[in-house]
């Protein structure tokens, strides 16, 4: 019998604050261990909290930016368990009334957008850090730094929407877009700027009732999400095939080895003993304070990918892809007003971003090299094809190195002239002509002989030809003579 | 008795404290005693009664700056029983995961 | 009046003089601890931390103000960087901290000098100061009772001279009540007036600092030195603390209301007769009765111990043996290093509350509990409210009774617990009391014993309940050791 999974997903965002969600702390990283700390996020004896506006105004605009209802009164609740990272063994977060309920995240998956709806979003604040035991002397010890307690999480959880890891990897590579988008968290996976939990379960396909489900933890990658996912299913699926029945359970992946491993079973199941936080008074959001959020809140990306399509006329996919950084969106639409948005849009998706990704730029590193004006000035010259397609590619290339618009460019590389067929052909011919072992070898397939012919064209060439254009003309001349032998 | 024997270690295990069997039954009949007073309550008439609140309402949210509180490493480790070289130091941590 | 005389004045006066440089602050701050001083901390044991260096420091750095030079005994649950402080709880055992609270750092910037910590029940979890891991501190006026608590400690060395104020926490009348028992005066403020920063909390919603002085005058310039928001405390008020300063302004056409069913039975008739007699005198200085019929105090106590203990279980759990304090040595891992550290480091009246409140908020029994009794807080306020509506502030015992043994209530939790029936109310309701001395009982067999009134206002009446106890002070009945003070107890009238 075939079995789907139904997974929801718990994530944690680290808001880039100045200081911490209690106390005047750096919430800064790389500090020397406990000296981003004081009486406050150390848990000592008699210091109280204070809430942080910054930190729940980002709360606020996530939550408004996801359609979620944000709650005018909204209460902070202590959750107790005792581990040694937590300074006080309760964490200050929300429980029964969260600052928002409900909304939902678009996703684009594909071509076509999907909305995964959410339960809440609310503010907590994050745990220090324990190490794993280490040797010490004759015994076994653990480090613990405190200077990443108080720092302010934003606590995500969705409804069980999922059907397969690979929507959960889509919704978390939105998200990670989302909270850059708004510039409350750098969103960096790996830095545990943004880390996900994931209950799971799996029932028969087509049934509606819920399986027992298991909670994968500290899946702190996507592709981590999806592997562990994967895995997780996996076992659970072979468990019921066997004929056993799902405990619930906590498990962690190990990433490195593909492995599982169970946890914590329900026996030890925790009473978190949640009430109301007796040291903060209700946190109140009044509709001024929604109001000027959603006034500080920029066009949001799926809004804006929907007028890319109306406004410029690009296709769905153009419009997804262009939104995936909100920086690349605004170089867009600054090339698009200078006319030709299609061509603007395809030179971004191929050339520049496979430029961007071959040398690991950030769009910044791109546009300091490449403002909007010079961008656009090369496309013009593409458009009215005196760039001839080969030739701009090269050209690109030279604009990321180099100053100089594209005359220069070409001036400098000494391509004005032999930039044209008529000038290169010659040369083409007889580097062909000259080598009719290459020439062979490569109509026999040995495509790599080509490097060689297009090394003795530029030769001949003193240096001056653009190879892009000569490994062009050379392949075309030789299909041309294939059928002549 | 309104709270039995197990309930006191259940949640002598939830606060981190152990209760010499020797004391349990006393302790869960103390323990007891207080709630069964506590009982008295059932008679109040809470019609109406929200839980109280005593934060003031209009306390005002702190703005996201740096305040002079901060400690420096020394004083921040000043007090533990054990520290080296910046950290915490405590006997291995076996449940190798937070809930 | 010589040096060794100085420990028998007012704050006030003892301000004025270093104010003159008739006293150097150091003269001031060591009187309490010579002559007289000296022999009753000895029997007494008022004193949890003491630190003649510390002292000598605080003396030289005394800035100018209200409190110039006066030495002020300070409960060991508030922190301070000068001197440990531990909470009487072997858990915390030679705890320095390294930030002052904020009503200690006001008090510097008022003049005053931390003369050193008051000892107190462990995490303030009593009403005797016998749940003390120093050992008990005993009555002044009889060595064989106790001087209840949980501030027991200033509040017995301010009784016998050791310095004019001392400060405590009151969650449940741990200041009202020892200051009863002790003979002087005691204020638990508004919730929200005086900060809690710094204050090692016990019940969050319940804990205020409280103020202990010979004089109604030293409570209220106290109370004006330390009064008003704290930007590091969000459950402070941000209004302006009401003005005080017309603590001596009479109670001329005032109402106070009359509970008397509260005292129907279980009251001692010695504190009945103080209550008849503080009436008397307030009539006498121009206020009005005002019969009124108030809730029992078995719904606060209820309340009380389910709230309190809730709550203490959260706010106790720092205390793992990891960043601070007592840490039980070779525990194979972090766990086994919590149950035993914990289980060593608090004594059985704090674990018996934790686990009780542990018990309140746990999963099934959170509604039944601790929302009910937040719930019946507010009906208790709303009691509260009511009365106010018809009198200026209310009148009633401090505690059922005087001064008991030590050792009497120990084994009987609930006893001990009851004896707080008619402070606690104050606290749940978030509204300020006042215990006013009124004098000796008659003995009967051993020493004779202090007797005291409480009084309680709406929010923010501190001062009306000072004007009435100026008003009752001045009547000039003094306990024993009160007379000790004669020279100006009644002052300033018959200076
Ligand atoms: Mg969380
Ligand atoms: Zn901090």
């Amino acid at each position: 019998m075939a079995h789907e999974a139904v997974i929801g997903l718990e994530c944690h965002i680290q808001l880039n604050t100045r200081s911490k969600m209690f106390c005047g702390c750096p919430a800064e990283f790389g500090a020397a261990p406990n000296s981003n700390v004081c009486p406050v996020c150390l848990g000592l004896p008699g210091p109280l909290p204070i809430t942080n506006r910054a930190a729940v105004d980002a709360a606020v605009r996530l939550g408004l930016a996801l359609g979620c209802e944000v709650r005018g009164e909204s209460v902070f609740a202590r959750k107790h368990y005792f581990y040694p990272d937590m300074p006080k063994n309760f964490q200050i977060t929300q429980y029964d009334r969260p600052l928002c309920e409900g909304g939902a995240l678009p996703v684009r998956i594909g071509d076509t957008w999907r909305s995964f709806d959410l339960i809440r979003v609310h503010a907590e604040e994050d745990t220090g850090k324990s190490f794993h035991p280490e040797r010490h002397g004759d015994r076994q010890i653990s480090r613990v730094d405190f200077n990443r307690a108080g720092v302010p999480l934003l606590e995500l959880v969705t409804q069980p929407v999922f059907r397969d890891p690979a929507e959960c990897a889509a919704f978390l590579i939105a998200l990670r877009r989302l909270v850059r988008w708004l510039g409350i968290s750098e969103g960096d996976m790996e830095k545990g700027h943004l880390r996900c939990d994931a209950n799971v379960s799996i029932r028969p396909a087509g049934t509606e009732a819920f399986g027992t489900k298991t909670e994968l933890k500290n899946l702190n990658s996507i592709k981590g999400v999806e592997k562990g996912l994967t895995a997780e299913i996996a076992r659970q699926e072979g468990v019921v095939k066997s004929g056993g029945r799902i405990e619930q359970a906590t498990l962690l992946y190990d990433l490195d080895h593909d492995k599982l491993a169970i946890m914590r079973t329900k026996e030890h199941a925790h009473d978190y003993r949640y009430f109301p936080e007796p040291d903060l008074p209700l946190l109140r959001v009044d509709e001024a304070w929604r109001a000027s959020a959603r006034e500080r809140m920029p066009e949001l990306p799926w809004v804006r990918a929907e007028r890319l399509v109306s406004r410029w006329g690009l296709p769905a996919y153009d419009a997804g892809i262009l939104c995936e950084q909100r920086e690349l969106a605004d170089y867009f639409e600054a090339l698009a007003a200078h006319g030709e948005p299609k061509l603007a849009s395809n030179w971004l998706m191929t050339e520049v971003l496979r430029l961007l990704k071959e040398r690991n730029w950030s769009l910044a590193d791109w546009t300091a090299q490449v403002p909007v004006s010079r961008f656009a000035a090369f496309l013009k010259s593409v458009a009215s094809k005196e760039l001839p397609g080969p030739l701009a590619k090269q050209v690109v290339v030279w604009l990321a190195d180099e100053p100089g618009d594209v005359p220069e460019l070409l001036e400098r590389h000494g391509s004005k002239v032999q930039s044209s067929a008529e000038d290169l052909m010659p040369l083409v011919r007889a580097a062909i002509d000259e080598n009719p072992g290459p020439v062979s070898q490569y109509l026999a397939g040995k495509t790599a002989t080509l490097g060689f012919l297009v090394g003795q064209v530029m030769k001949k060439s003193g240096g001056q030809a653009v190879p892009q254009t000569v490994k062009d003309m050379l392949e075309a001349e030789l299909s041309r003579r294939a059928p002549a032998r | 008795m309104t709270i039995t024997r197990d309930e006191v270690k259940k949640i002598a295990e939830l606060a981190r404290l152990e209760i010499p069997e020797a004391r349990i039954e006393r302790m869960a009949g103390e323990l007891s005693a207080v709630l069964d007073f506590a009982g008295a309550l059932q008679r109040l008439d809470l019609e109406g009664c929200e839980p109280s609140v005593f934060a003031p309402a209009d306390a005002p949210l702190r703005e996201d700056a740096l305040d002079d509180r901060r400690l420096s490493q020394s004083a921040a480790l000043a007090a533990a029983p054990e520290a080296e070289q910046g950290f915490f130091l405590v006997p291995p941590i076996v449940e190798n995961l937070a809930p | 009046m010589s040096a060794s005389e100085l420990w028998r004045l007012s704050a006030r006066a003892l301000a004025e003089r270093v104010r003159g440089g008739k006293v150097t602050p150091a003269a001031a701050v060591e009187s309490g601890w010579e002559g007289p001083g000296a022999a009753w901390e000895a029997d007494v044991r008022a004193v949890a931390h003491a630190d003649t260096a510390a002292r000598a420091r605080g003396a030289e750095a005394v800035r100018s103000g209200p409190l110039q030079g006066v030495p002020v005994l300070v409960k060991d649950n508030l922190c301070t960087t000068d001197y440990l402080t531990t909470c009487a709880s072997k858990i915390l055992a030679g705890y320095q901290p390294p930030y002052d609270a904020t009503v200690i750092r006001r008090l510097r910037a008022a003049g005053a000098v931390v003369t050193g910590k008051g000892n107190m029940d462990e995490f303030a979890m009593g009403s005797s100061t016998e749940y003390s891991c120093y050992g008990p501190t005993r009555n002044p006026y009889d060595l064989a009772r106790v001087p209840g608590g949980s501030s027991g400690g200033p509040a017995a060395a301010v009784a016998y001279g050791l310095c004019p104020v001392g400060l405590g926490s009151d969650t449940g009348g741990s200041v009202r009540q020892p200051a009863a028992f002790c003979g002087v005066f005691g204020l638990k403020p508004t919730y929200g007036r005086l900060s809690r920063y710094g204050l090692v909390a016990f019940g969050s919603s319940l804990d205020q600092v409280g103020i202990f002085a010979r004089h109604a005058g030293d409570v209220a310039d106290t109370y004006a030195a330390l009064a008003g928001h704290d930007r590091f405390d969000a459950t402070t008020r941000g209004t302006p603390a009401p003005d005080v300063s017309r603590w001596d302004a009479g109670v001329q056409g005032m109402t106070f209301g009359w509970p008397a069913n509260l005292w129907k039975e279980g009251v001692d008739a010695a504190v009945v007769e103080a209550l008849d007699e503080a009436a008397a005198a307030l009539e006498r200085a121009g206020a009005r009765r005002v019969a009124i019929e108030f809730l029992p105090g078995e719904f606060s106590v209820a309340t009380y111990y389910l709230v309190a203990t809730a709550e203490a279980s959260s706010n106790l759990a720092r205390f793992d043996g990891v960043r601070y304090g007592f840490r039980h040595e070779d525990s194979p891992d972090v766990r086994a290093l919590y149950t035993r550290t914990r289980s060593e480091g608090f004594g059985p009246e704090v674990q018996r509350r934790i686990l009780l409140g542990t018990y309140a908020l746990s999963a099934g029994y959170y509604d039944a509990y601790y929302l009910t009794a937040q719930r019946a807080r507010t009906r208790i306020r709303r009691e509260y409210e009511a009365a106010f509506a018809r009198c200026d502030f209310m009148m009633l015992p401090a505690s059922p009774t005087l001064a008991f043994k030590l050792g009497e209530k120990t084994e009987n939790p609930l006893a001990m617990y009851l004896s707080d029936i008619f402070t606690i109310g104050a606290n749940l309701a978030g509204i300020p009391g006042l215990t006013v001395p009124m004098g000796l009982a008659k003995a009967n067999g051993g020493p004779a014993l202090p007797r005291a009134v409480q009084l309680l206002g709406p929010d923010d009446a501190e001062p009306r309940l000072l004007a009435a106890g100026r008003a009752l002070e001045a009547r000039g009945e003094v306990a024993r050791i009160g007379r000790e003070h004669e020279t100006e107890f009644a002052w300033p009238t018959r200076r």
